[in-house]
């Protein structure tokens, strides 16, 4: 079984948000919300400043506290690790929204609870994701982290990288390699 | 004698100002169904290869449609300027533009009633008889060349035809004396050739790049980025110079945070270390170039020391980054940049790029300067064109490509006794009061015009003046001329409808020829339609125009794009790269280029900067829906230690007043750390103000309207726009 999982090279994205766009319309987002984002994470102070450039996403946690949480369990685990909600069985109770570390989750105007799926819909057709695919810099890459032969899995054999809030021990499938 | 209708009023189109009850049908609006969560994905009924629109760059789209709606775009693998990849306007762009409501919906005519100016709702057959008669006026009473063009964008070539088929050369494009102009003129007279949109740098290949001015990945040509990401990714050195720490200077292992309006300072100490330390390539020098002596000995005293008093860089920093640039020679080079019209010098500051550029023997080379390529397609068989004119303007410059746009606006108003040599105006494309700088005279002078025909997508400012507004469809809907580069590798690659026409738009090859036809020049639109157009084209070429619909694109046989031969020859007069312009000198002007101080800001005053979103093109996207969503208005970026002195805080709504008191405003303040203390910045295209622009209008402020002042290119007539100064109040709540 695969374990599906995403790198952001920060070094290589500059938060030109084709991936919060591309997404939108694969996944008829609606209007003022948003399944990815970007952000800018400035240091320093003038002239010896950096700053950290990524796209955030749902980080299809291995321990999800939405999952956990959800009652209905319409947030569940999709075969390869992600992390999804079925529309159908969900509420919209939104103590998902509430137990995401990461606010990566909304409330849809059709009253259930929607993020990132990771296109699971493309991954099936053996596609990338939307934003891996729209993203122009190529700093996005999406893969199975067991699968030795990965760019994923070599990239993060190479190269260092973070998770987002290690201290919640949500174990994050989404790597910023710095 | 001015009719009523010339002393035009700004008229919105809106329910309420157009006469015969414009329906709000806004429907259309992209598939409702929400296929979130676990749903599998929508199955296109068919995917549609085109050329995107949301900017110049043309990159090929897929655009996937289900039920007649396109609901997404993807880049086309098989186009070599995408990749099959896409920036934020042109995946979630050319959906917003299709569907936005506010959209040109039919055609309308200015009209009188009751002493108020509106528009009236037109068929095309009456709005193209009366815009035909209108224009075949002002030809027949004051010549062919007082009908002006300006235009922008892939849909203008027809109009150009139409032009040029009356007998004027009276055609413009902002896009040169506004933007790109002097970059063309500066590496004409150093190379002998223009370096393109296409720009002809070896990026991914390059080992070492210095952008000059160049916010790329916030400036999103896709190709571009993408080069310049597979530059990074291979470890190459980037040296960003910029007032401004951009997301480029983020990247870069040097920042170089100079005083604006100083390059030519720190390019020509460049040039210094390079000769005085020898890094220079002597055998190109030797071998290609003119003039090597004049410039080393015009450099000698430009010494990093020199610099560091006019740019405020560390001698040794200029040292280590022009050692950087050498140690990578040839596959090395200064990014040329695109929008260039800074400071009136703007020539001579991509002369001493260009110069830098040779020093380092990079033309022809990998990781250089490459030599494009171009797929060559026949064109349609009509007759010759007539000779035509262009209409006299008030100022000429010795070294200009092209006409300027600047100079055709002044030449449409009376002047110190001086009668209009322009009296109508074609509009494709364009939103010139804000494209020209200072709206505020460019409003002027259309409503002193005789006539105006827009032509566009979206209300704007533009069409808010003119006296006849024409539909058009947006790129998703239209078939256009063909593209071929020229690129690193031959193409040819086809805008087709991916979707029927919504609403009464018509495409813009449809628009010129039913003038042409109208004006009596039909011969020059001699083919049935677009199709048949392309078609032709196509198949006199030896291409299939089947393989093209399919495909959306040609791909050539690669050739050679890298030339290494010791000896290389060059369209310049004497043959060689020319260090030294004897062009320059016999026009009176510096043959090398030199170094003049800029004004400084009044006390209490900020020079202003403006520069690009990922997410916008200019003001062309400042209403789409989708893209708004994302960057809803420019900020004003302001130095922490400035903002403390002065008051204010970042999301504080402050308004902005020029040297000249015209005030704008109010926009977001954005205090940071990431901008020096002399300059602001924002972002070009927001603050908007026509009201038929439901989501754009005033959100943010438009930095054109503070440009009132510029300083003009001696050599090409660029408007210099880096040479305003602004302060700033916060913004009282009425």
């Amino acid at each position: 079984m695969a374990r599906y999982a995403m790198t952001c090279d920060q070094k290589l994205c500059v938060t030109c948000n084709a991936c919060v766009l591309a997404c939108k319309n694969e996944n008829a987002v609606p209007e003022g919300e948003a399944r990815c984002w970007t952000v800018q994470e400035e240091k320093g102070a003038f002239p010896l400043l950096s700053i950290a450039t990524r796209s955030e996403r749902c980080n299809h946690c291995e321990n999800a506290p939405c999952v956990t949480a959800c009652p209905t369990g319409a947030s569940h685990y999709e075969d390869g690790g992600i992390v999804v909600v079925s529309a159908d069985k969900c509420v919209g109770c939104k103590v998902c929204i509430i137990s995401c570390p990461y606010e990566a989750r909304y409330l849809h105007p059709d009253g259930y609870v929607d993020k990132c799926t990771f296109c699971i819909h493309r991954v099936k057709q053996g596609l990338d994701p939307a934003c891996v695919t729209v993203c122009p810099t190529g700093a996005l890459t999406f893969g199975d982290l067991d699968d030795p032969s990965s760019a994923v899995h070599r990239q993060l054999q190479a190269r260092k990288a973070h998770v987002l809030k290690p201290d919640e021990d949500t174990r994050p499938k989404m790597f910023f390699l710095d | 004698m001015a009719t009523p209708l010339n002393r035009r009023s700004f008229l919105r189109i809106s329910g309420a100002t157009v006469l015969g009850g414009l329906a709000a049908s806004w429907g259309l609006l992209p598939p409702p169904e929400a296929h979130g969560a676990q749903d599998t994905s929508v199955i296109p009924d068919r995917v549609v290869p085109t050329l995107c629109e949301l900017c110049f760059w043309k990159c090929g789209v897929n655009a996937y449609v289900k039920d007649e709606k396109v609901y997404k775009l993807e880049g086309n693998p098989l186009h070599p300027l995408s990749n099959g990849k896409l920036c934020p306007r042109g995946t979630g762009g050319g959906v917003g533009a299709l569907y936005d409501p506010d959209r040109l919906k039919r055609p309308l005519i200015r009209t009188r009633v009751g002493g108020e100016e509106k528009w009236r709702e037109a068929s095309w057959d009456e709005a193209l008889d009366y815009t035909a008669r209108r224009l075949g006026e002002v030809k027949d009473k004051y010549g062919a060349p007082a009908i002006a063009l300006f235009s922008h964008g892939h849909g203008g070539a027809f109009f150009k035809t139409l032009l040029k088929a009356l007998g004027s050369k009276s055609i413009y494009a902002p896009s040169n004396d506004q933007c790109r102009g002097p970059r063309e003129t500066g590496f004409e007279l150093t190379f002998g050739q223009a370096l393109g949109s296409i720009e002809s740098i070896d990026t991914p290949n390059a080992k070492c790049i210095a952008f000059l001015g160049s916010h790329l990945g916030e400036n999103m040509h896709n190709t571009a980025v993408q080069d310049m990401s597979r530059a990074n990714a291979n470890g190459a050195t980037f040296i960003t110079v910029d007032p401004r720490f951009s997301i480029i200077a983020s990247k870069s292992k040097y920042w170089l945070p100079i005083k604006p309006g100083t390059d030519i300072a720190l390019l020509l100490a460049w040039a210094h270390v390079l000769i005085e330390e020898k890094l220079y390539d002597q055998a190109f020098v030797t071998q290609n170039t003119v003039g090597f002596e004049q410039l080393a000995a015009h450099v000698k005293d430009k010494t990093p020391e020199w610099a560091y008093i006019e740019t405020g860089l560390e001698p040794q920093l200029i040292r280590e980054t022009a050692r950087e640039l050498a140690k990578n020679a040839p596959a090395a080079f200064v990014h040329p940049g695109r929008h260039v019209v800074w400071y009136g010098n703007d020539t001579q500051r991509t002369r001493a790029i260009a110069i830098v550029n040779a020093l380092l023997g990079n033309w022809g080379k990998r990781g250089g300067f490459y030599l494009p390529a171009t797929l060559p397609v026949k064109g349609y068989p009509t007759p010759d064109l007539p000779h035509g004119e262009e209409a006299k303007p008030r100022e000429t410059f010795p070294f200009a490509t092209l006409p300027c746009a600047y100079d055709a606006c002044e030449a449409s108003a009376p002047k110190d006794g001086l009668a209009p040599t322009i009296r109508a105006w074609i509009v494709y494309g364009c939103n010139v009061p804000l494209t020209l700088p200072n709206p505020a005279r460019v409003i002027e002078v259309m409503q002193q015009l005789d006539f105006v025909v827009a032509i566009d997508t979206m209300p704007a400012e533009v069409t808010g003046y003119a006296d006849v507004v024409l539909p058009e469809n947006t790129y998703l809907e239209r078939y256009d001329d063909l593209d071929n580069g020229p690129y690193r590798v031959p193409f040819v690659a086809l805008r087709q409808p991916a979707v029927a026409s919504l609403y009464d738009s018509k495409p813009g090859w449809w628009i010129a020829k039913s003038l042409g036809e109208r004006l009596g020049v039909g011969q020059y639109f001699p083919w049935k339609d677009a199709e048949d157009y392309l078609k032709t084209r196509l198949e006199k070429s030896g291409l299939s125009f089947e393989d093209l619909k399919r495909n959306g694109v040609i791909v050539g046989k690669a050739e050679p794009i890298y030339d290494d031969s010791p000896q290389l020859t060059f369209k310049t007069p004497s043959g060689k790269v020319e260090l030294y312009s004897q062009q320059l000198a016999d026009a009176g002007l510096p043959p090398l280029p030199v170094y003049t101080p800029p004004e400084e800001p009044p006390t209490g005053y900020f020079r202003l900067l403006f520069g690009r979103s990922p997410v916008h093109t200019f003001s062309r996207t400042t209403n789409n829906p989708k893209l708004l969503e994302v960057v809803p208005e420019n900020e004003l970026w302001l130095n922490t230690e400035m903002a403390r002195q002065l008051g204010l805080k970042t999301g504080d709504r402050v308004m902005l007043e020029n040297q000249d008191s015209v005030a704008t405003g109010p926009i977001r303040l954005r205090v940071t750390e990431r901008i020096r203390q002399d300059c602001v910045y924002m972002v070009h295209g927001f603050g908007r103000e026509d009201a038929r622009l439901r989501r754009g209008y005033r959100k943010g402020a438009a930095d054109s309207r503070l440009i009132t002042r510029v300083k003009r290119d001696p050599e090409m007539g660029g408007t210099g726009m880096n040479v305003n100064f602004v302060t700033l109040y916060r913004f009282k709540e009425a």
